[in-house]
């Protein structure tokens, strides 16, 4: 213990080494037992890391973290897949020809009840369609503004700056139409429930007969992936039910696939700038953690490389008695 | 004379970050007072632009965050940057506390460094918790609406004084504006408390891995041990980046992505990772009343750490039963905090009562007794060779 708390103390064979070469304590100290080496150290730890991220990457969960829940495993839901979505890499950007479809249908399926209240005519531009193509939509929609200078409220064609028109005029109306349910607003969708894209993915895809069994109340159906399994909300996508630009064929899980994409886009808008400014910043951190590594041990040479000597008083010059 | 010397105020610069003496043998486990002095700075500078465009109104608070997000310029690296270094503010503050206790950070003559921090501690998991708040999510509101009715446990005048607390019969706007008040005021507060915590310490200086006076063999700050703090610093940026640029929603909840509801109960209720172990000891007790006492005595039992340790050694690097008992009770904290995230259900009930009284008997009984037992063993291989024969 005090060899590694005082090597230079100890170690009478310390040398006083250049610069660059100065060593750090327990390396120089043959008598450290393995266990108690950096090796060992260094290594079990990876060993550790290593099997949770393998854990992690077999199963989508850590045994160790588990996400916080006070739910029992039925009230969740059955938990989603993990989807090989082209934005999941650390270097992906969306697949904007995907954002593109994904509008599509939920244009042509989903705002017939879901609003998308977050989102204006301009986030579009540059990310699914051309200036021109987002103004023709927004003109498309008749807006309520005013007053005007005789106090009246006007109807006008949309504008870029104004936000998606909601099917409903409020709560109540969206619940009356919809047999009591409160079709969620859309925007923040992904981010807003556990499983993302993932769980929007696997609920658009998941409707399937109840087992036997499950009770299911008047006018509800059975998704596995909702939690307690009753959705107000039957299957709505089958295949062909749009007709996309570019000749993708609209299979119910491709038209699943690109509205996840979509609502995925409209919950995290800054994704692709975000991990771009992320590669960034981690060369440029990287960097200062290299230079600020060397710059230390510059510094602290001094002290690492002190040979620190006890000279003991001189023996008397007679010699013992 | 250096004007860094000659000044006034830049002399207190110069005797506490720059000519300041320290041990020359400080670990890396030292490295977390400057950590949290980044994390604080970069909540304080965060929080005050996040507050040039929020709006505490229950009707826009939630869309004032979703406009920070989305229209204002970076604003999501602000949001994203201040709710993850709330985070990294806790890890560093657990750590810097685990440093504490194994090398004995809290013995004199530092027990008002000490005393000072575990009140930082408190003050700081109040802030969190207002902050928590302000988005007015669901899980910002029903987790409002659980903290707050704690309040109505105090024996009288609980309920009366929740209401005034709220300002209304439930969680609702005027508790919003005041939460935001005080998220914006008691920061400054800490950061006077954080002062505080140098100022004492600077009387004695920092103390080292081997629990012995560092006296003859100091150096300064600088350039030593700022080049050091560099170091974990731009190695907590990097931390910071990974989390804020790849996973920035991996340590918060979904459900404050739904806009609070008060007629609308969450499924779940669970506080941040942080407060985990000190909700599950307050679970752990079936009486309420009993519950936040043993949730706030969990945290301000720490106060009597410098009576409890009654060993006359500093630190457990030299004192090896001290050291097992440290390990058991960063075990009973981890397990704490994962009992805090399960639904309470068996066995989790059962197990959170036993870790309960784990963590409170590891001061009161563990502690003291290894003290007795090392003082003990330590005058019976130290005594004269005259006294041992008798």
């Amino acid at each position: 213990m005090l060899s590694q708390a005082f090597p230079r103390l100890v170690s009478r064979a310390a040398r006083v080494s250049p610069i660059g070469k100065a060593r750090f304590s327990s390396q120089s100290s043959p008598s450290v037992p393995f266990l108690a080496s950096k090796t060992a150290i260094g290594t079990s730890t990876l060993l550790a890391a290593g099997s949770l991220a393998w854990y992690n990457h077999l199963y989508g969960t850590s045994s160790l973290l588990p996400e916080a829940s006070a739910n029992s495993a039925a009230e969740n839901g059955m938990h989603p897949t993990t989807w090989p979505f082209e934005h999941y890499g650390p270097f992906e950007t969306f697949n904007h020809a995907s954002i593109r479809r994904g509008y599509q249908v939920y244009r042509e399926v989903c705002s017939a009840c879901h609003s998308l209240d977050r989102i204006a005519w301009r986030n579009l531009v540059g990310v699914s369609h051309t200036v021109d193509e987002a103004k023709a939509m927004a003109e498309e929609v008749e807006y309520t503004d005013g007053p005007n200078d005789e106090g009246e409220m006007f109807q006008r064609p949309g504008k870029l700056a104004d936000y998606m028109p909601a099917p409903y005029p409020n709560e109540e109306a969206a619940r009356a139409g919809n047999g009591g349910g409160l079709p969620p607003d859309l925007s923040l969708i992904v981010k807003a429930r556990h499983g993302n894209a993932d769980y929007i993915y696997s609920l658009l895809t998941g409707y399937c007969d109840p087992p036997a069994g499950v009770k299911l109340a008047e006018g509800m159906n059975y998704n596995p992936y909702f939690p307690g399994g009753g959705i107000a909300m039957a299957r709505v996508l089958f295949d062909g039910l749009v007709e996309y630009d570019d000749g993708t064929p609209a299979t119910s899980s491709q038209m699943a696939k690109d509205v996840t994409v979509f609502l995925n886009w409209a919950a995290e808008p800054e994704h692709d700038q975000r991990k771009k400014m992320g590669l960034q910043a981690l060369m440029i951190l990287s960097t200062l953690t290299a230079i600020s590594l060397y710059v230390k041990r510059f510094k602290w040479s001094y002290l690492k490389t002190r040979k620190i000597v006890y000279d003991p008083p001189k023996p008397a010059r007679h010699g013992p008695l | 004379m250096r004007v860094l010397k000659s000044n006034s105020l830049l002399a207190l610069v110069n005797s506490y970050i720059s000519d300041s003496p320290q041990p020359v043998n400080l670990s890396y486990a030292w490295n977390f007072g400057s950590l949290l002095a980044i994390c604080l700075g970069t909540q304080i500078v965060t929080g005050v632009l996040l507050a040039m465009h929020y709006t505490p109104s229950v009707d826009l608070a939630f869309i004032s965050v979703e406009h920070i997000m989305r229209d204002v310029n970076y604003g999501w690296m602000i949001r994203y940057i201040h709710a993850n270094v709330a985070s990294f503010f806790f890890i560093f503050v657990y750590l810097h506390i685990a440093r504490g206790l194994y090398y004995g950070s809290y013995k004199a003559p530092r027990i008002m460094p000490w005393s000072i921090g575990v009140i930082i501690l408190v003050l700081m998991m109040a802030i969190a918790f207002l902050g928590y708040v302000l988005p007015y999510g669901q899980m910002s509101l029903w987790g409002a609406t659980v903290i707050t009715n704690m309040l109505s446990a105090i024996p009288w005048i609980g309920t009366d004084f929740t209401q005034f607390i709220w300002g209304g019969f439930s969680v609702n706007n005027a508790t919003l504006n005041r939460f935001f008040s005080l998220h914006y005021l008691l920061p400054f507060v800490l950061a006077a408390l954080a002062a505080m915590h140098m100022l004492t310490l600077h009387t004695h200086g920092s103390s080292n891995p081997e629990g012995i006076s560092a006296n003859p063999d100091k150096a300064p700050m600088h350039p030593y041990y700022i080049f050091k703090d560099l170091i974990t610093i731009f190695l907590f940026f990097i931390a910071l980046a990974t989390l804020v640029m790849y996973a920035p929603n991996l340590l918060g909840h979904s459900d404050n992505y739904i806009p609070a509801n008060p007629m609308q109960t969450p499924p779940s209720i669970v506080p941040e990772w942080y407060l985990l172990p000190f909700y599950a000891i307050l679970r752990s007790i079936p009486n309420k009343l009993l519950g936040v006492v043993g949730m706030l005595g969990a945290l301000l039992i720490l106060l009597a750490m410098p009576l409890l340790d009654d060993g006359r050694g500093r630190g457990d690097v030299h004192r090896p039963a001290s050291r097992v008992a440290f390990w058991v009770f960063v075990g009973i904290f981890f397990l704490l905090m994962f009992l805090g995230s399960q639904h309470a259900e068996e066995p989790y009930i059962t197990v959170g009562a036993v870790a309960t009284a784990a963590y409170f008997l590891w001061f009161v009984m563990l502690l003291p007794i290894i003290g007795m037992m090392e003082n003990s063993s330590f005058d019976g291989t130290n005594a004269p060779a005259s006294s041992q024969a008798v």
